[in-house]
């Protein structure tokens, strides 16, 4: 065992797809000598070269273009945004050419784009984002979102290994927050797709993913001394997620609270209510409810960033109403 | 007479008062940026923090060439906090933004330099390297369409140049033959990254023969180079003659924010450019020149520690922004973004 933090997890998880397959290549912004803005590379270009861990420009879109092509021709390239932000400069490359690539011309992209998200560091509006409502809506792209150190390994690792693009977003605020033991040797592969349960519960199911685990999973401390019992589902998945795993946790404890760090108004959310109400409708005693962040761009100021983004008291409180429902 | 006849003649068509005052916003600008450092240690200063070390020549003697009484506006980037001082900014100003106080131009909503007042002449950025330069595209149209006798500056670094949104920005003013001045720092760095592999010319000015726009180029270092290239370009614009793209040598002397050791830096090369600071050498040319007197030099230095003093006092103290502030302001004319309903248990 050894303890590794979240970020040295993706790390690891990178490292080991590099050694293990000479296919996989790196490119993005500060990430050969300097080792990325985070550090998440660090030691990489010496290790593996400069052809195989490249600083390119600052050209979002030429990156994952140029990720597009170098899949097709059968290469593995994993491309790192400096701020999951600037993916938006890449929007179209993405959307239009990378997610379609399979199903109207049978082309093969296994590529992968990573790089932080997440908010709770006084970023400001441009440093903080949760974009995965914006890739949700798009057929043909997979999208993963860790919690764990473990999950960070093994996620990184399968969307490497997988014959689709892949948008790997890392929560900055966790990077060096958790920690955790990891065995060493084993190779550690997250399916993608598959939802874990964080804890077991009885009355309310907690579905989230990334760094709302951990608030979802504090507000289940504080329930339990109530003697409300909260099961919480850590999604890691986002497209496609895993739907019978919302299902058969919900038909258990009756009652949903999707919890998420992104704005409400178009989130996820929306789409895991839909998919519960059809599914679960007969099962349910109290309304699909959400803990999302307001709808505003995110401010810098402190009290601003804590009044916009969802706390842990404020799943305490949903939680209880849903119960008492 | 005798005195008079010792000084060397004025330059750049500049008064005597104006080379004091470019001298007065340099230093404001290294001062304003030595005291966050400061307050940055004393963790005071919410976000990251960015210096212009070495740069405040850059900064100053571009937006000192546009013309404040015709409504010149520009668009800085986070190592121009001079070209705003000089625009009208306020040291108040800049720490309120700085330390997300409640009363800062953004209301603690948004970090750093980004705010704006187009009254005074300035167009704050947003983090998405490039996108400036289109919307100051926007604002050079508005002022073709009007017919107004105005100008657009938009600066753009070695790094940022690398982007589609400034490619699309100046060939759009090219065509259109916006009165827009676009200046490219090179600066030697785009965080950690060389200049050298962010593009394959030597010189960025060079990129302007490929859009059809005039180029122009000069010692970043040297305010009154600085001031006089872009004189010639906003001069060019407010003419009719278009777009300028001017290219201005300088060296950022610190990491690209605090937390940024720049380890990747060779030390002698910091310490070439050190020998080349932007102030100490205009400081020189002002004494020597007999432009300036210690004494006018002292008296300015004088007045920047008090202007700063009082505004770090002012609003040190201050609170952050009430929370429910958060939610107003999304649109026009919808009432405030929904409170949460888990807010109201
Ligand atoms: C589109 C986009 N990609 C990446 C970044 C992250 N980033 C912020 S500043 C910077 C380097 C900018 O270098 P340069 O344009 O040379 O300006 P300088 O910092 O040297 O003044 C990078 C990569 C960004 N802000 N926007
Ligand atoms: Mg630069």
């Amino acid at each position: 065992m050894t303890q590794v933090t979240y970020l040295e997890a993706i790390r690891d998880g990178l490292r080991e797809e590099m050694e293990r397959d000479d296919r996989v290549f790196m490119m993005g912004e500060d990430i050969g000598n300097y080792g990325g803005a985070f550090k998440v590379t660090e030691g990489f270009q010496a290790r593996f070269g400069a052809e195989r861990v490249i600083d390119t420009p600052i050209s979002e879109v030429a990156i994952v273009g140029a990720a597009a092509g170098a899949a097709h021709m059968g290469l593995r390239p994993v491309c790192e945004m400096q701020f999951i932000d600037f993916l938006s400069c890449a929007y179209s490359i993405l959307t239009n050419y990378v997610a379609t690539a399979r199903y109207r011309a049978d082309l093969k992209t296994p590529m992968v784009v990573r790089g932080p998200c997440g908010g709770y560091v006084r970023g400001g509006p441009f440093h903080s984002q949760n974009p995965e409502a914006a890739y949700l809506h798009t057929p043909g792209l997979k999208i993963v979102a860790p919690a764990t150190a473990r999950d960070a390994k093994g996620l990184i690792k399968a969307a490497i290994r997988d014959d689709d693009p892949v948008l790997y977003f890392e929560h900055k605020f966790l990077y060096r927050r958790i920690k955790e033991d990891l065995p060493d040797g084993e190779d550690i592969v997250t399916p993608i797709g598959e939802a874990r349960l964080a804890r077991e519960g009885a009355h309310l199911t907690v579905v989230t993913y990334s760094a709302m685990v951990f608030k979802a999973l504090e507000a289940a401390e504080v329930l339990a001394k109530e003697g409300i019992s909260l099961e919480v589902l850590d999604l890691r998945t986002l497209l496609p997620f895993d739907e019978d795993a919302i299902v058969a946790s919900v038909k258990k404890t009756n009652r949903a609270l999707i919890v998420h760090e992104d704005t409400r108004t178009g989130g996820i959310a929306g789409e895991i209510t839909a998919r519960i109400n059809e599914r679960c409708f007969e099962w349910l005693d109290a309304p699909v409810r959400r803990v999302c962040a307001h709808d505003v761009p995110l401010p810098y100021a402190p009290t601003l960033e804590d009044f916009v983004l969802p706390q842990t008291d404020d799943i305490v409180k949903a939680a209880r109403w849903m119960v008492a429902y | 007479m005798t005195t008079a006849a010792r000084k060397a003649a004025l330059p750049a068509g500049l008064t005597r008062a104006q080379l004091l005052e470019l001298y007065y916003w340099m230093r404001l600008t290294r001062s304003l940026e030595e005291k966050l450092v400061a307050l940055y240690r004393q963790t005071k200063v919410v976000g990251g923090l960015f210096r212009s070390l070495g740069q405040e020549a850059d900064a100053v003697g571009s937006a000192f060439a546009l013309d404040r009484t015709k409504g010149d506006i520009l668009s800085p980037l986070i190592r121009n906090l001079g070209s705003m001082l000089v625009q009208g900014a306020t040291p108040i100003e800049v720490l309120r933004q700085y330390m997300a106080k409640a009363d800062s131009p953004t209301r603690g909503r948004e970090l750093n330099i980004h705010f704006n007042d187009l009254a005074r002449g300035y167009l704050g950025q947003i983090s998405h390297l490039g996108d400036m330069v289109t919307v100051m595209c926007g604002v050079a149209l508005s002022f073709k369409i009007r017919k107004e006798p105005r100008v657009g500056l938009v600066y753009i670094g070695d790094g940022a140049m690398s982007t589609g949104a400034f490619h699309e920005g100046i060939n759009f003013a090219a065509v259109q033959r916006l009165p827009l001045v676009i200046v490219a720092e090179n600066n030697g760095y785009a965080y950690s990254t060389p200049i050298h592999k962010q593009t394959a010319v030597k010189f960025l000015v060079e990129k302007a023969a490929g859009y059809g726009v005039a180029g122009d180029q000069a010692d970043g270092n040297d305010v009154l180079a600085v001031y006089e290239v872009t004189k010639r370009a906003v001069d060019r614009a407010r003419s009719g003659g278009g777009v300028t793209l001017v290219e201005l040598i300088t060296y950022r002397r610190k990491g690209h924010a605090e937390h940024d050791n720049q380890g990747y830096v060779p030390k002698e090369e910091i310490e070439a450019w050190e020998a080349r600071d932007p102030i100490d050498r205009y400081l020189r040319q002002l004494e020597t020149s007999g432009w300036a007197s210690r004494a006018d030099l002292s008296a300015i230095d004088a007045r920047v520690t008090s202007e700063i003093d009082a505004a770090v006092a002012q609003c040190e103290n201050e609170p952050f922004p009430a929370p429910a502030t958060a939610l107003d302001g999304v649109l026009a004319s919808a009432p405030a973004a929904d409170l949460e309903w888990y807010r109201s248990l």
